[in-house]
């Protein structure tokens, strides 16, 4: 027999062949994404001459020309201004917000009481984060402390005036501890007054559901500014001669009005679009209006508007820089008042503080977007089939 | 629930309570609320009358005739400070409304450019729409308002080193000098025109529209329309020998001489807010173009519509019926946000009612002006809303 093979198998696959050099790697890369079309070389191309205007000054001015330390307006300002900068310097003072960082998170906070502020801070991060990690248990213990425990104890720690603690009156609070106690009670409030607002507005009884609408569309209808206003000027006005309130805690009052209202048609939404079985349902079970609501409707009508409820935190965060209008002084008004400090006062002094305070904002509420957006990916599981 | 525990269990055995009634209960609801209601609002009216007393505040509206006695840095309307408050109310009115109306425009220019962007194939614009709107949307207006004003509008120099700008405008700390136009006699033939143009344009596409429904043939409306409104009064301005001139700022020794100023509040005001909606009107558009269904543009395609024009009459009809209500809540938002005016000193209705409030104490009457003014707004705003809604609903079977 003839032990010639003629015929070839392969026993192995052929090597693929490269692909073409334009269409691989980096380069295919850039032709996909930024050169596809005359149209988009043209744009990718004024994108990036925009860039190189833009980028390098800002990050020379942030940077590298910043002023790092110092212990004074000299070291951020020129000659001609008095410093001892060259002329023509111009570049970020961040030695003045080193130097007032204290200030920017207590306000005029009596120093020697700010291990009060500060562990507070230390505790509602301690509570907050577990808090919002989905895996570590006991949450309602955790939501007790958080909103109960928490706030008692940090009335008594930041007011003080009982347990032998130094009275601190509020027009000395401000800086970030100002924002960030103005927000916590203002979403600690908003969310349950909303709530019952927008079960008030799609009530059966006409006249609740009239007072419920009346207040939400007036609120909504009217800028924050002139709610303060409200608050600071008319509140005064509306009590008996002898009673007055704290203007801090008029500020209080005027943001948690405005946040619940805004929040009540949040979770209005929601609740229209709960379908009318479950209400039915409900009923059929013979559940009565609250342990309806409260075990039925609202679990699933809150959860579908949490990206809305959180959209009204971070607005509620940013609003709170509006008290700074009304002469309270928080991370936006700290920051501004200390710009006629004699001893910083430069020409770049409020740029740098602004930057600053606004960096912290966004760092806030970025943040809270991010978590939002975490937590609609998490819970929308239920509903992938 | 707690209602029941107090009937005796004899009588509900028996008839079963009137209280169990859902409908009693719900009187009985409704009348404690309305009771506490009025009691606390005659509370409230009797201490504000009670305080206003006390403070020799006369109550009314009768202080809008006095005299104002102090400046406003800018008016649409003369205004001296020997006018009433009533006017310098208007004043700060036609202010919100200047202010709001230029960034509602430039606002939407740069929000449905950023929208379309972050939906680019193309990475770089993508991702440079993305860090516009993620940094704008986060922070607070306010501030933005102050970056512009303390930031950087205050560090400009003085008038008398001014930045020279394109098409002969200037700029300093003290604000933005452009040319003036001046009309002279027959200028108001070219407004006619305008008007005639666009009754004209308007006439035009209905009929374009009427003719397409008929025939199916698309008729160029854009190019007729721009003709229409651009050329016409074009035409008649030169034909009436050219009545308009502009009065253009020139740079002097110490100052600026002739043309138009605003002043850096409104600039800042402006920009500020204009920058801060943008982001939130781009991502509006970003919602609403993804909102139309991928179906919807590859029906058309394979109708063998071009992709141009499948993007104007099948893509953006359905996306502007997405955008479109949250686009007006944002636009009312922008108005309310211009109250923020008042931090910066730009003359705006509540910057003008704080001066009055703090001068005359007539509290309940200004906050009062505000609300009527700002509801109107929000109210009307909300009947066009509604209007379109109902015109723009899908028509279903």
């Amino acid at each position: 027999m003839n032990t010639h093979q003629s015929t070839f198998v392969r026993t192995s696959m052929l090597a693929p062949s490269t692909p073409p050099v334009l269409e691989k790697g980096y380069i295919a890369w850039f032709r996909k994404n930024l050169f596809a079309t005359p149209k988009d070389s043209v744009l990718t191309i004024i994108a990036i001459l925009l860039l190189a205007w833009f980028l390098p000054p800002m990050i020379k001015w942030l940077f590298i020309d910043a002023a790092w330390t110092g212990g004074g307006r000299g070291v951020c300002a020129t000659v001609a201004q008095g410093g001892s900068q060259p002329e023509g310097w111009t570049g970020a003072c961040w030695a003045f917000v080193g130097a007032k960082f204290d200030q920017f998170l207590f306000g005029r906070y009596p120093i020697e009481e700010r291990w009060r502020p500060a562990l507070v801070g230390i505790l509602f991060v301690a509570l907050l984060v577990p808090m919002l990690i989905p895996k570590i248990p006991y949450k309602g213990w955790n939501a007790v402390l958080l909103f109960a425990a928490l706030p008692i104890l940090a009335f008594v720690l930041l007011l003080g005036g009982m347990l032998g603690l130094a009275y601190v009156e509020t027009p000395l609070w401000g800086g970030l501890m100002v924002t960030l106690i103005l927000s916590f009670v203002g979403i600690a409030v908003s969310l349950p007054f909303g709530i019952i607002l927008a079960l008030g507005r799609r009530s059966h009884m006409p006249v609740i559901r009239m007072i419920c609408t009346i207040f939400i569309e007036i609120v909504r209808g009217i800028p924050l500014i002139t709610v303060l206003f409200m608050a600071s000027v008319m509140l005064p006005l509306f009590l008996p001669q002898g009673m007055t309130v704290d203007k801090f805690l008029r500020a209080l009052i005027g943001v948690s009005f405005f946040a619940s209202a805004y929040m009540a048609e949040v979770v209005r939404g929601g609740l229209q679009a709960i379908p009318k079985g479950q209400s039915e349902g409900a009923d059929s079970l013979g559940l009565g209006y609250w342990q309806k609501m409260r075990l039925i409707i609202l679990p699933q009508a809150l959860k579908l508007v949490i990206p809305g409820i959180v959209n009204t935190f971070i607005g509620l965060f940013k609003d709170t820089s509006l008290v700074s209008i009304i002469g309270m002084f928080d991370l936006l008004g700290i920051v501004r008042q200390n710009f006629s400090d004699a001893n910083w006062a430069s020409p770049v002094t409020p740029l740098t503080g602004l930057i600053f305070a606004g960096f912290t904002f966004w760092l806030f509420c970025f943040g809270m977007s991010r978590y939002s957006g975490f937590m609609e990916r998490r819970l929308d599981k239920g509903h992938k089939r | 629930m707690t209602i029941d525990a107090t009937i005796p269990p004899g009588k509900a055995k028996s008839t079963g309570s009137v209280l169990n009634d859902p409908k009693v209960r719900g009187y009985i609801y409704q009348g404690i609320t309305l009771l506490l209601l009025v009691v606390f609002v005659y509370w409230v009216t009797e201490n504000t009358i009670e305080n206003l007393k006390r403070a020799n505040i006369a109550s009314g509206y009768g202080f809008l005739n006095g005299r104002a006695g102090f400046d406003v840095g800018q008016s649409l309307i003369a205004f001296t400070s020997d006018s009433t408050y009533g006017r310098a109310l208007v004043v700060g009115f036609f202010n919100t409304i200047l202010v709001a109306v230029t960034g509602i425009i430039t606002a939407t220019i740069i929000g449905f450019l950023v929208g379309i962007g972050r939906l680019s194939h193309n990475w770089l614009i993508a991702k440079l729409s993305m860090v516009y709107v993620e940094v704008f949307r986060n922070i607070p207006p306010l501030l933005v308002i102050f970056f512009w004003y303390s930031g950087v509008l205050a560090v400009l120099p003085q008038p008398r080193e001014s930045l020279a700008l394109p098409l002969d405008m200037y700029i300093n700390n003290r604000g933005l000098a452009f040319p003036r136009p001046v009309f002279d006699s027959g200028a108001q033939f070219t407004f006619y025109a305008l008007v005639i143009a666009v009754i004209a344009s308007i006439v035009f596409a209905r009929y374009a529209r009427k003719k397409q429904m008929e025939t199916g043939k698309r008729l160029p409306v854009l190019w007729t329309v721009l003709g229409l409104v651009i050329g016409l009064p074009l035409l008649t301005f030169f034909m009436t020998g050219m009545p308009i001139t502009f009065d253009v700022p020139i740079a002097g020794k110490f100052n600026l001489t002739g043309g138009s100023v605003v002043g850096p509040e409104f600039l800042s005001l402006f920009l500020a807010l204009s920058f801060y909606t943008a982001s939130f009107i781009a991502e509006i558009v970003r919602a609403g173009i993804r909102g139309v269904s991928h179906g919807q543009s590859e029906a058309a395609h394979a109708l063998g519509v071009r992709p141009g024009l499948t993007t104007r009459l099948v893509v953006v009809p359905q996306a502007m019926r997405i955008i479109i209500p949250p686009l007006t809540s944002q636009y009312l938002n922008l108005t309310k946000n211009s109250s923020l005016a008042i931090a910066i000193g730009y003359a705006d209705l509540v910057a003008v009612g704080g001066t009055i409030l703090n001068q005359t104490g007539q509290a309940v009457e200004i906050v009062s002006i505000w609300m009527i003014v700002y509801l109107t707004l929000s109210l009307s705003t909300s009947l066009f809303m509604n209007w379109f809604n109902a015109k723009m609903a899908l028509v279903e079977r």
